[in-house]
This record gives C-alpha cells, sequence and structure tokens, in this order.
C-alpha cells in the first residue's frame, strides 16, 4: 500500500465518521436535519476522493468513464425524480425500491469482482470468494425481495399471502441449490457456478417475500433493509473498500434493531411472520361481536360535544387513516379542539402505518407538531386522564383481549384506550383486522362507534364543532 | 487468514456495534427517516460501482459498471431527498406564519411551502 493509497483510506474513514455522527443526530427531530447533512458531506466526500483514485490511476477507458458518469446521472435524475414527488403514504414503497437497488448493485459489484479475477492471472482468491458469494446471495435475494414488497405496498401484486403449492419445498431446494452452488465455488473457480447461485437466490428472494402479508410489511422492509445494509458491507471485504464495509455494517445495525423492534411489536417471532400465512393484512370480513356485547354509534352532533368540552382528548391513528387519507382532517380537527384549550395529543403505536414510524410522517406532512406524536410507553399512562380517545382506523391495537393469554394477539404490546373516560371509535364497519378476531373495546359500555370513512368522519366532526360550539 | 482480513472484519464487527448503540437511541418517531437516512447511506455502494471502472475492459465490464453506477446514484441521490423532505416536516410547533392555512386546510398549504423552502 503506497503513501496515496492509504491516505485516500483515511479520507474513506473520514466519510465512515460523517455517517456515525450523521446517524446519531438523528437522534432528536430538532437535530435529525443536520444530522442528513452530514451524512450527506460524507457522501459526497467518498465520491469525491473514488473520483481523484480513478483519475489517479489512470487506467478507466473513455467508454470507462461514459458508462459510469451516463449511468450515475440518469440514475440520480430517477432517484431524484421519485424522492420529489412520491406520496408519503408511499414512502414504504420507495425504501422498497432503494433497498432493491443498492442490494441489486451489491451484487453486481461482487459479481464483476468475480469475473475480473476468474480470467485474471493468479485467479480468484479464496479468502474473497466467501464474502463475493455471500454478497451476492443477499444482494440477489434483497433486490427480488424488495421488488415484490414494493409491488405490493403498490398494490400491483396482491397484499395477501400468495401461497403456492409446494412453496417452502421449492424454497428449501433453491437454498440448497444457491448453497451448494456457494460452496463448490469455495474449491474452484466457476463462472457456471456463481450464475447458478445468482439466479436460485434471485428466485428465492420473490417466493420469500410473496407469502408475507401485507400486514407484516413494517417487518419485512426493515429486514430487507438489514439485508441491503450487509450485503454493501460484503461487497467491502470483496473491493477492500472501509467506508463500504462501516457504512454497510451501520445499515444492517439500524435494520436489524427495526426487524426486532417491528415484530416485537406484533408480538410475533421473525419466523413466524417470514413462513407466512397470518397477516392478510387489508382484508375486512365483516362479523358482528359476540352477542352479549352491546354496540353504541354515535352521530356527529354528540361526537363533537363530547370533544369540544372535553379538557384532554388522545387521537389513536391507525392505518386505516393513513388509507383513507385522513390525517390532514383529523390534524384540523385536532387544530381546532386545541384553538378551544382542549389538550391534544397522538398515541402511536410502532406498527401504525406500513413502515416503522410511518405514521409520526404522515402526521408531520399534516403539520402537527412532533411534541404532540406520543410513542405507547409514553402515552399509555396518560389515557386514565383523557376524557375522549378518539380511535381513527385503528383495531387490533387497541384490543384489551391482547391483555389476556390464549387469543391472536395475546400478549402483543397495545395501547391501553380502554383506560380513558369515553371512547369514539371510527370505523366503516364491525370488519376484523388483521388478526381477524373480535375487539372487545367496541363492546365495553364507554365506547361508541362513529361507522364512516375516516375521511368523512372528521369531516363531520369537525364541522359539527364549529356550527355547535363556534 | 490475512491481515488485511483480519482489519476489516474488526472494522465490520466494531462498525456493526457503533451502529446497534447510535441507533438504538433513535425515538420511535424518527424510525421512517432514520431508516430512509440508513438507505442513503447504503448507497456508499455507488463507491464500489465507480471501483469497476477500474479494470473494465470488456462488454460484459461496461455493461455491470452501468448498471451498477445507476442502480447506487439512484439510492444515493433519491435517499438523500428524500430524507430531507421529510425531516422538514417534523415541526416542533405549527409555524406562526402558517396556522391559519394549517388548520383550514393541511393539503392546499402543504404546495406552497415546499416550494418556499
Amino acid at each position: 500500500m503506497n503513501s496515496f493509497t492509504t491516505n485516500i483510506q483515511l479520507v474513506y474513514v473520514l466519510a465512515a465518521a460523517c455517517f456515525v455522527v450523521g446517524l446519531h443526530l438523528m437522534n432528536s427531530p430538532a437535530t435529525a436535519r443536520r444530522g442528513n447533512q452530514v451524512s450527506t458531506a460524507g457522501m459526497i466526500i467518498a465520491v469525491v476522493i473514488t473520483l481523484i483514485l480513478l483519475i489517479h490511476e489512470g487506467t478507466v477507458t473513455a467508454l470507462g468513464w461514459t458508462v459510469l458518469i451516463v449511468g450515475s446521472l440518469l440514475g440520480s435524475a430517477a432517484g431524484l425524480w421519485s424522492a420529489r414527488t412520491v406520496q408519503m403514504t408511499a414512502m414504504p414503497q420507495l425504501v422498497s425500491m432503494f433497498n432493491a437497488v443498492g442490494g441489486g448493485a451489491a451484487a453486481l459489484v461482487a459479481i464483476y469482482g468475480y469475473i475480473h479475477d476468474e480470467s485474471a492471472p493468479g485467479g480468484v482468491l479464496g479468502s474473497t470468494t466467501v464474502f463475493t458469494v455471500l454478497d451476492v446471495i443477499i444482494g440477489s435475494v434483497t433486490f427480488t425481495g424488495s421488488l415484490i414488497a414494493a409491488g405490493k405496498l403498490q398494490g400491483i401484486i396482491t397484499g395477501n399471502p400468495v401461497m403456492i403449492k409446494g412453496g417452502r419445498a421449492i424454497n428449501v431446494a433453491l437454498a440448497v441449490v444457491a448453497l451448494g452452488s456457494a460452496a463448490f465455488m469455495l474449491t474452484t473457480a466457476s463462472l457456471p457456478a456463481l450464475l447458478l447461485v445468482v439466479l436460485a437466490s434471485l428466485a428465492f428472494g420473490v417466493l420469500m417475500v410473496l407469502p408475507i402479508g401485507g400486514a407484516d410489511m413494517p417487518v419485512v422492509i426493515s429486514l430487507l433493509n438489514a439485508f441491503t445494509g450487509t450485503a454493501v458491507a460484503m461487497a467491502g471485504f470483496v473491493v477492500n473498500n472501509w467506508a463500504l464495509i462501516i457504512a454497510g455494517a451501520l445499515v444492517g445495525a439500524s435494520g436489524g434493531i427495526l426487524t426486532k423492534l417491528m415484530a416485537d411489536a406484533m408480538n410475533r417471532s421473525l419466523g413466524n411472520i417470514m413462513l407466512g400465512g397470518f397477516g392478510t393484512g387489508d382484508s375486512a370480513i365483516a362479523a358482528p361481536v359476540a352477542g352479549d356485547a352491546q354496540i353504541r354509534s354515535i352521530a356527529a352532533d354528540d361526537a363533537a360535544i363530547q370533544l369540544a368540552y372535553a379538557s384532554k382528548v388522545i387521537i389513536v391513528p391507525g392505518y386505516g387513516l393513513a388509507a383513507a387519507q385522513a390525517q390532514h382532517g383529523a390534524a384540523e380537527l385536532a387544530a381546532l379542539l386545541e384553538s378551544r384549550g382542549v389538550e391534544v395529543s397522538y398515541a402511536i403505536h410502532p406498527v401504525a402505518g406500513r413502515m416503522p414510524g410511518h405514521m409520526n410522517v404522515l402526521l408531520a406532512e399534516a403539520n402537527v407538531p412532533y411534541p404532540q406524536l406520543k410513542e405507547m410507553e409514553e402515552i399509555n399512562p396518560e389515557f386514565g386522564r383523557a376524557d375522549v380517545a378518539l380511535v381513527i382506523g385503528a383495531n387490533d391495537v387497541t384490543n384489551p383481549a391482547a391483555r389476556r393469554p390464549g387469543n391472536a394477539i395475546s400478549g402483543m404490546p397495545i395501547l391501553d384506550v380502554d383506560q380513558a373516560k369515553s371512547i369514539i371509535v371510527v370505523k366503516r364497519s364491525m370488519g376484523h383486522g388483521y388478526a381477524g378476531m373480535d375487539n372487545e373495546l367496541y363492546g365495553n359500555p364507554k365506547t361508541s362507534m362513529y361507522f364512516a370513512d375516516a375521511k368523512k368522519a372528521v369531516a363531520e366532526m369537525t364541522s359539527a364543532v364549529k356550527t355547535l360550539v363556534g | 487468514m490475512s491481515t488485511a482480513l483480519v482489519t476489516d472484519l474488526t472494522i465490520f464487527v466494531l462498525a456493526l456495534l457503533v451502529g446497534i448503540e447510535v441507533i438504538g437511541k433513535v425515538p420511535a418517531t424518527l424510525h421512517t427517516p432514520l431508516m430512509s437516512a440508513a438507505n442513503s447511506i447504503h448507497g456508499i455502494v455507488l463507491v464500489g460501482a465507480m471501483l469497476i471502472g477500474l479494470t473494465a475492459h470488456n462488454a460484459v465490464g461496461y455493461i455491470l459498471a452501468f448498471v451498477a453506477a445507476f442502480f447506487a446514484a439512484a439510492n444515493v441521490v433519491g435517499g438523500y431527498v428524500v430524507t430531507g423532505r421529510m425531516l422538514k416536516m417534523f415541526r416542533r410547533k405549527i409555524p406562526a406564519a402558517e396556522p391559519a392555512k394549517a388548520q383550514l386546510n393541511g393539503q392546499a398549504s402543504k404546495q406552497p411551502q415546499e416550494v418556499q423552502r
């Protein structure tokens, strides 16, 4: 290693330090924007120093420069366009697409490295091959898996679990082919074996995500995010670059933590989710609550009076609110109540939305100040002091049955909505959540049901508050 | 096992632990921007794509370099821009100049704000 390449490694370490500091600044909404800027600066440093390295080495051909520059510019344009135009409700799809291209690029880097070394004198180094096959397997699985996840979130592919007959056997076969070829590559350099690894991994990615239901997407996206990070770190081993190794490890850690948080919040093990079949997501089967429970429905006027004369209201938003695009209406209702001196806060369950923290972004977009957005642990003790809990489009995460053993959601952390003095539930019908069970909250004597689309309901309540109490 | 490999593995393990430590402190409110920021960081694979150019001297090399550069650049640029866009929305309170708009119509007030900033 001459002094030039040593200095270059030092600059990569500087870039990696920027990523760590940038992520650290994400620990508060007040500093998060600066964190993103620091991280961007790190990325610019890394790209610029790589350009300097390419120029210094002088081995890049004219055509080589052309494909790199044109490829980067077209990619940047595509990234910029999608980042500017994406709806906040569609964020999970976009993150999934970025996982796909990141994992895909990492796999391609390793594939190229292998092809190049294989034809070069001296051949492939055994120790590099381990990382090459890991990168190719993880990167390829992430690529197709993320595309399928994005397709499911976008509604191009059904959100319901797709069960293929003998799918599990095919998965096992694909895994055996991929790992077998990979093991063969460790002993003998072989391009056909690499091709086999790539194809089997791509197919495995598709079959891994297809059987997973739409409601489990927060976990799947987090997991694929961790995969992408790991693939990039493996690519770093292949090209022997510290920036890739550190950045990849950071992302792998972040994805891993979020995967665990999401799985815990759904009270399901990762294995259970990956085997699929439970999270049927958007299915709304209309079924009455068990006969002994009395369901009371409420009209806009009564709901408005309850809200307007409360001193503390907690809004519990669920994915139904986002699906109905009711976040702006809900924020408007909250602002109106606040202007009357009502204390309003939002109770956000960890899996409210289609990716970790999704509901916070949707409400931030609707101009809800972030100090009003309360996490589950923070808000649960406050329900006892709330005059009204207004549940909009949330179901299973409010079901007190989770506190008892012996049912589908036993042990799942829930919002203690039933502790509030009164409860208004906005819901289209008595349909089930993804757990497919009755919500005992609806039979609670303190609960009133407001049967309507979330957007229409909040608009009606808002105008009722305005007319009745001025 | 070569010294370089041991160094790389050491860096990997330490970075993983740093990541767990740093990210464990991020509040749930910011989990979506966090994931999006992590997303843009794995766009560092662009550096790997650029390094392909050093030795790419045939059609296969050029095609792989092109696709990898395209994917990685989309990842980097898109990731940072959308993270910035999201974080801009997180406000401590409704901006003084805008509460009327914010209350009347969240949808409509969104557009002009984005143009202004």
